[in-house]
């Protein structure tokens, strides 16, 4: 494939997922961060945010396991993993966090469990978007093009 | 070390007040979360300030020599034009250390800035009243640096303590993936809510 060819698909691909709701604003703001100093910026704040999230719900799912349930230790937790996934723009995690937190507030064991499992489900789905978006990038880059993001107005 | 020249030039832009156009502006930013700290790092970066990052209110005390284990005497070359802390951290607060920093007689005058991702009236109110500069809601954008760079080179040549930065408004620039509209099969905008939730 040609680069232009790939950079757009590259456009495609990242408009469908900001239509779909898996990213926001935000993220287009961390494409605005990466220059020639700094080539990497997105790749390693995107990993910071994964591993950062793996250890968050390794956590919460320890935490919900237990007889008596430690609601502020959840709330502390999810708290957390929305502010990371709010900071990079992975807006269905943000939202399912939202909505965690509520369930947490009422105490609600069942509506918490649930809401760890769509979590879950949501971050691993962008997960695997935002790996493909990246390789997409390598594949630009490595065929000695650019990623256009000038295609992305806000 | 330093050169004469470099020495004398910073003493004329620190009797001036004003940022020296060859120095950086240095900035401390206070976050406990890693994915937010590298972020705010570039942000501050790209915006050509110097940047510290450190995880909690007490590693900035000990940063800034507030922590009564060192002399302040060896910290008189520390120069910080702004603070930038989150709010919600574990153990120190982002209140409690504005107000550990408004009560120092050496950091007092530096700006301070508050981020939340929370926009709660009465947390806004306490730190503004406690002399936050400004309450920002998370995330954190470039605009937002820009307008507080601006605001600290403009306000370092001016009378201390009289100006205010122009405050985003909290809600101003809320908007969500249905507003996103495709004008063309290439290009697409944001529509911004001006709504208040």
């Amino acid at each position: 494939m040609e680069v232009g060819q790939m950079q757009r698909t590259w456009v495609e691909y990242i408009k469908s997922l900001f239509r779909e709701g898996f990213l926001d604003s935000q993220f287009s703001q961390l494409q605005l961060l990466q220059d020639e100093s700094n080539p990497d910026f997105v790749v390693e704040v995107v990993t910071l945010f994964f591993q950062d999230s793996e250890r968050l719900l390794n956590d919460l799912t320890r935490v919900l396991e237990f007889p008596n349930v430690d609601f502020k230790k959840v709330d502390a937790h999810v708290h957390q993993l929305k502010g990371s996934s709010s900071s990079i723009g992975a807006q269905r995690v943000k939202n399912s966090c939202i909505r965690f937190r509520m369930f947490c507030e009422e105490r609600n064991i069942d509506g918490c469990l649930k809401c760890l499992q769509q979590l879950k489900e949501e971050y691993y789905t962008v997960k695997n978007r935002l790996e493909a978006l990246i390789r997409l990038e390598q594949q630009i880059v490595a065929a000695g093009g650019s990623i256009p993001i000038e295609e992305l107005t806000f | 070390m330093t050169a004469v020249g470099d020495v004398l030039r910073r003493g004329l832009a620190e009797d001036l007040g004003v940022p020296n156009g060859l120095e950086e502006l240095h900035v401390l930013a206070v976050d406990d979360s890693l994915v937010d700290r590298k972020v705010i790092e570039q942000l501050l970066k790209i915006s050509s300030c110097k940047v510290t990052a450190v995880e909690s209110g007490t590693r900035a005390l000990q940063y800034l020599g507030l922590d009564g284990e060192k002399s302040t005497a060896a910290l008189n070359d520390l120069k910080i034009n702004l603070i930038m802390t989150d709010y919600s951290m574990p153990g120190m607060s982002g209140y409690e250390l504005l107000k550990k920093i408004k009560g120092s007689s050496a950091f007092r005058e530096v700006p301070v800035v508050i981020m939340s991702s929370e926009n709660i009236l009465a947390r806004i109110n306490r730190c503004l009243e406690e002399g936050a500069e400004e309450f920002i809601l998370k995330p954190v954008k470039l605009s937002d640096v820009k307008r507080l760079k601006d605001f600290i080179m403009r306000g370092e040549g001016e009378e201390k303590g009289k100006r205010r930065a122009p405050k985003r408004k909290l809600r101003d620039d809320v908007f969500t993936c249905d507003e996103l509209t495709l004008e063309s099969p290439t290009k697409f905008s944001a529509k911004r809510s001006t709504s208040l939730v």
